[in-house]
């Protein structure tokens, strides 16, 4: 009888009766097939692989990451509650030791959603991941967190809610966002001035195969991981860097994916993306499955695999190898190159637009943080969108020194005086959360 | 007039139904090594004295093919298995006589690698040199598309008795769990044939010419000859018995639980408006996890017979029974010899129950009263307890549609209805320890009889559609069939519904007692690109299971009567 060396926990939820629109690749059916698949092969039968059913989110814990505009319940549709809290549930069959490692097979997907949410952008509301994660750092006094996206397209909603974490070590590893959505994800982009280096990006070519991958995770992911010493690691596990995905240029495969979940080895895992919802997500996910469980999956393959006919050229390593050493420089030169970023700054000021794609919404950012020598600082936003009226949004962070916390609440009061349609309040040490 | 005959571990118990109710009924002891005769014994007796051309219908029940496996009795068996990628298929192993071969599906049902026919011959002559009558062949997603199973089979010809195929035994998807099923069908096909044919030549002489039906573990009946084709249904009969007796006494628009409290363990399990609830996968027997329809049962190792222990100064019941009760010249304290300390029984040996109280008592420093008070209140607690987590169980299986999630039906039964040997005294507590509406089963050590007797066919028909491809299959019925590009789900949920009407008469169901519902209907549009190019349709449809109507109204108003 099979056994699983490691024992975990799955929350699947399809969604069987939701998608953003009949053909958008969210749709019912993207999970239909991975269903099929992982029934067939009995996997839910296995001694030490257990099926949980998923909770929903409570508002709470979504305001712990988010701030809605105009609330959560407008931004949220049912199956989110539900995505999230699937990943909640995950989180919570780990802590409680239940399950050694934990995946959460749910949908729709969170990892472009940002800290202000006026809509969808990249088929995301909200960020069930980093809903997951404050909800441990709550529930649980869980401290650091490494965040690893493996998901083709650049995570670019928990970069921005971790950016000025320092506490978050956040990798996205994705197609060069010169060549796909969202755009972002380069070297240079390493975290707020009292967080630079927490943040790294992989940018890799497109037609990226199994050895490429496997490269970063064994170069960067891994050598970092170990330098950072998270207290959990979690997985963004899209699987759209498949070579039959429709809509990015990737060459991984099944086995790509089970060997990197195996190197990876993270606690928990949430499903991102993946589009190929025939050829690739039904062996993808079985691969993962078993690969987290500590089973062999020699024998998971796509039907048309060939490992020679999507194998990278030298050209496609070459830049792989540079982009690798150039994110070490940064995670090597991470202190000094904070000290450079804080240094004879009071107040640190970004502008920018963002394109919600799913909604078709226009939002400007303007953010202050306050660059503190005893924090990670309290942070501003001033977001308006072509939708409605400007909001203001003020985060104290988890660990904030009393002055940044008393700043934080200053900035509040003012703003309720203000022009502002909608003015909110993250009190993340006191678990609070405000809003007039 | 109907018979039922359940034939249990212990006892065998026959009942006669007539239009107004139990007309008779005789326990027989079981002799394990002689079922035949036990089975025959209880029919003679309870139909003595009654003409025979009286009689409409027999439904069987026995633990026979159950034996088998637990015992593991049974007779070699080739197994043919294509997996083809994915999990491998050598570690799902049944028996010895069981070959991997290549050939593969994928989970659309469109075939990746061929079946190779010269492997499959020379696996048929080794299978013949070792001389194996019966052949299980069960390829990976068969159900989808069954055609590698029936090219084997055309391969296997006529060399075998008999040959299962795994998309024939269950249209639901578990690859492992369909070899498994498919191997106990083909292992316990030979017990199965020779002992019903010999029940029925035997009742042939003695004039009894009428139908025979044998009981599933769905609660449900098939006809004798489709039961030889679907053997392996008969596994665990006997607990889905106990519940069908229990229906006919249950609260409509009330949910039940039902407690069937035995010498060595208790039964659990659910009703909904009168309707048992299925297990969602199949059963498990041994070290067996199968595709076999059940009810959705749960047995804990606590009975009137379970061993009595005191632990850290803490009373522990079970889980093994070390024989009989003291008063039945047992040697281990048991629930049941509080009951004679409590002077609840008193048709046995009274002195050596107590006997075996006070050494409990002994231990907890407290007399034999208050000893065999708290003995019964922890079983009873116990019980409870293990119900609450059942019921956990249940409700936390999971869902995959939105709807079905935030709706969050719950189960929540607020009857009970007991059945077993000390009932009444198990009742009276769990009144006053629960917030349950308790009854005790009218002729509750028949009422696995009864159930058996008032038990409706059942069968269920998955119908898969994909537009697409343009084709239809209902693996179970061999049904593969074009359809247009236009049919829709309307047109699923008809052809499934004259499918199972088939499949009903054909098992022997009363064509005025179709009562058949849809357990699954789903639709999802298929998409290439951005464009919808067909439309994938999974329905299923069943008759559940539940009572012929004639003969439960006298059953239920004769109890109400007495
Ligand atoms: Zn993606
Ligand atoms: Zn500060």
């Amino acid at each position: 009888m099979l056994q699983a060396r490691h024992k975990t926990g799955l929350v699947f939820f399809p969604a069987f009766d939701w998608a953003i629109s009949p053909t958008h690749p969210e749709r019912e059916e993207r999970l239909l097939y991975t269903q099929d698949q992982v029934f067939e092969e009995g996997l839910f039968d296995i001694e030490g692989i257990q099926e949980f059913k998923p909770e929903l989110v409570e508002e709470l814990d979504v305001k712990r990451v988010h701030f809605c505009v105009p609330s959560v319940g407008r931004v949220m549709t049912e199956s989110h509650f539900i995505s999230a809290g699937g990943a909640k549930t995950i989180a919570r069959a780990v802590m409680e030791k239940k399950v050694e490692r934990g995946f959460a097979l749910v949908r729709p997907p969170g990892h472009h959603a940002m800290r202000v949410v006026h809509g969808a952008r990249g088929f995301c509301n909200v960020n069930i991941e980093a809903i997951m994660i404050e909800y441990l750092r709550k529930a649980y006094g869980i401290d650091k967190v490494a965040i690893v996206d493996t998901d083709c397209h650049h995570g670019d909603g928990t970069q921005d809610i971790y950016w000025h974490d320092p506490d978050t070590l956040f990798i996205s590893m994705h197609q060069d966002g010169r060549t796909l959505y969202p755009g972002s994800g380069f070297v240079q982009e390493m975290g707020g001035p009292t967080a630079v280096g927490t943040t790294l990006n992989i940018p890799l070519p497109p037609q990226t195969s199994e050895e490429g991958f496997l490269y970063a995770i064994e170069n960067v992911v891994l050598p970092v991981l170990q330098d950072f010493k998270p207290d959990i690691i979690i997985n963004s596990a899209g699987q759209d860097n498949h070579f039959t995905d429709p809509i990015t240029n990737m060459n991984f495969s099944a086995q790509g994916y089970a060997q990197l979940t195996s190197l990876l080895k993270p606690d928990i895992a949430v499903l991102e993306g993946g589009y190929s919802i025939e050829g690739a997500l039904p062996y993808v996910n079985v691969g993962i499955i078993l690969a987290m469980a500590g089973l062999d999956y020699t024998y998971v393959k796509e039907p048309n695999y060939d490992p020679e006919s999507i194998r990278q050229t030298a050209q496609v390593t070459r830049r792989i190898e540079s982009v690798c050493d150039q994110v070490m420089d940064v995670w090597k030169h991470r202190e000094s190159l904070r000290k450079k970023a804080m240094t004879g700054k009071d107040l640190e000021n970004r502008t920018r637009h963002i394109f919600y794609d799913t909604d078709q919404i226009v939002e400007n950012q303007f953010e202050t943080l306050r660059v503190c020598p005893d924090c990670s600082g309290v942070l501003k936003i001033d977001s308006s969108s072509d939708r409605g009226r400007e909001i203001m949004a003020v985060h104290i962070p988890r660990k904030a020194c009393p002055r940044c916390v008393e700043l934080g609440y200053q900035w509040y009061e003012t703003a309720k005086k203000g022009r502002y349609g909608q003015v909110f309040l993250q009190d993340r040490p006191r678990d609070l959360y405000l809003e007039s | 007039m109907i018979i039922g005959l359940d034939v249990g571990g212990t006892y065998a118990d026959a009942v006669l139904l007539g239009p107004e109710g139990l007309i008779n009924f005789v326990k027989v002891s079981t002799d394990p090594s002689d079922l035949f005769t036990t089975v025959l014994t209880g029919l003679e007796k309870v139909t003595q004295g009654i003409d025979p051309l009286q009689i409409q219908r027999l439904v069987l029940s026995t633990t026979l093919s159950t034996n088998a496996i637990v015992q593991k009795q049974m007779p070699p068996v080739g197994m043919i298995v294509s997996g083809g990628p994915g999990v491998d298929a050598r570690l799902y192993r049944t028996n010895d006589h069981y070959c991997v071969v290549g050939g593969s599906i994928d989970h659309r049902g469109r075939e990746i690698e061929p079946v190779n026919a010269g492997e499959i011959r020379k696996i048929a002559e080794t299978f013949k040199k070792e001389g194996l009558a019966r052949v299980g062949v069960v390829g990976k997603f068969s159900v989808r598309n069954p055609s590698h199973e029936l090219k084997i089979a055309e391969i296997l010809g006529d060399r075998f008795e008999k040959v299962f195929l795994g998309h024939r035994v269950s249209g639901n998807l578990n690859f492992p769990r369909r070899i498994a099923t498919a191997f106990l069908n083909a292992a316990v096909y030979p017990i199965h044939k020779n002992f019903f044919e010999a029940v029925k030549k035997s009742l042939e002489k003695k004039g009894l010419n009428v139908p025979i039906h044998i009981l599933k573990a769905d609660g449900g009946t098939m006809r004798f000859d489709s039961s030889m084709d679907f053997p392996g249904q008969t596994i665990l009969s006997g607990p889905a018995a106990s519940v069908m007796g229990a229906i006919a006494f249950a609260s409509p628009e009330t949910e039940s639980l039902v407690l069937d409290i035995g010498g060595t363990t208790t039964d659990m399990a659910v009703l909904l408006n009168q309707v048992p609830l299925l297990n969602p996968l199949g059963i498990t027997l041994d070290c067996h996890k199968t595709l076999i329809r059940s009810l959705e049962t749960h047995s804990i190792g606590l009975g009137g017979d379970s061993a009595v222990r005191v632990k850290d100064g803490r009373i522990v019941i079970g889980p093994d029974r070390m024989g009989p009760a003291m008063a039945y010249g047992g040697s281990t304290p048991t629930p049941t010899d509080a009951l004679f300390v409590l002077g609840k029984t008193s048709n046995g040996d009274r002195e050596k129950a107590v006997q075996g109280i006070e050494s409990v008592a002994g231990a907890l420093g407290m007399d034999p009263e208050q000893a065999a008070c708290r003995i019964f209140d922890a079983a009873c607690t116990q019980i409870l307890s293990e119900a609450r987590e059942m019921i956990r169980r249940i409700n936390s299986k999971p869902v995959y549609t939105v709807r079905e999630l935030w709706e969050g039906t719950c189960v929540k039964p607020t009857e009970m209805l007991i059945l077993g040997g000390p009932a009444q005294y198990f009742a009276e507590h769990f009144r006053e320890i629960s917030d349950y509406q308790v009854r005790v089963v009218p002729h509750w050590g028949v009422a696995n009889a009864v159930g058996a007797a008032l038990a409706r066919t059942t069968c269920e028909v998955a119908l898969l559609v994909d537009t697409e491809q343009g084709i239809a299959t209902a693996p179970e019925e061999g049904i593969s069939e074009r359809v247009g590009r236009n049919f829709s789900r309307d047109d699923a949920l008809q052809k499934a519904f004259e499918l199972l009407r088939k499949k009903a008469l054909e098992k022997g169901a009363d064509p005025e007692e179709l009562e058949m519902e849809v357990i699954e209907d789903l639709q999802f549009n298929m998409v290439q690109g951005f464009y919808t190019t067909g439309k994938n349709i999974r329905v299923k449809v069943q008759v559940q299971p539940g009572l012929i109507r004639g003969f439960s109204q006298g059953v239920q108003h004769a109890a109400s009567q007495a």
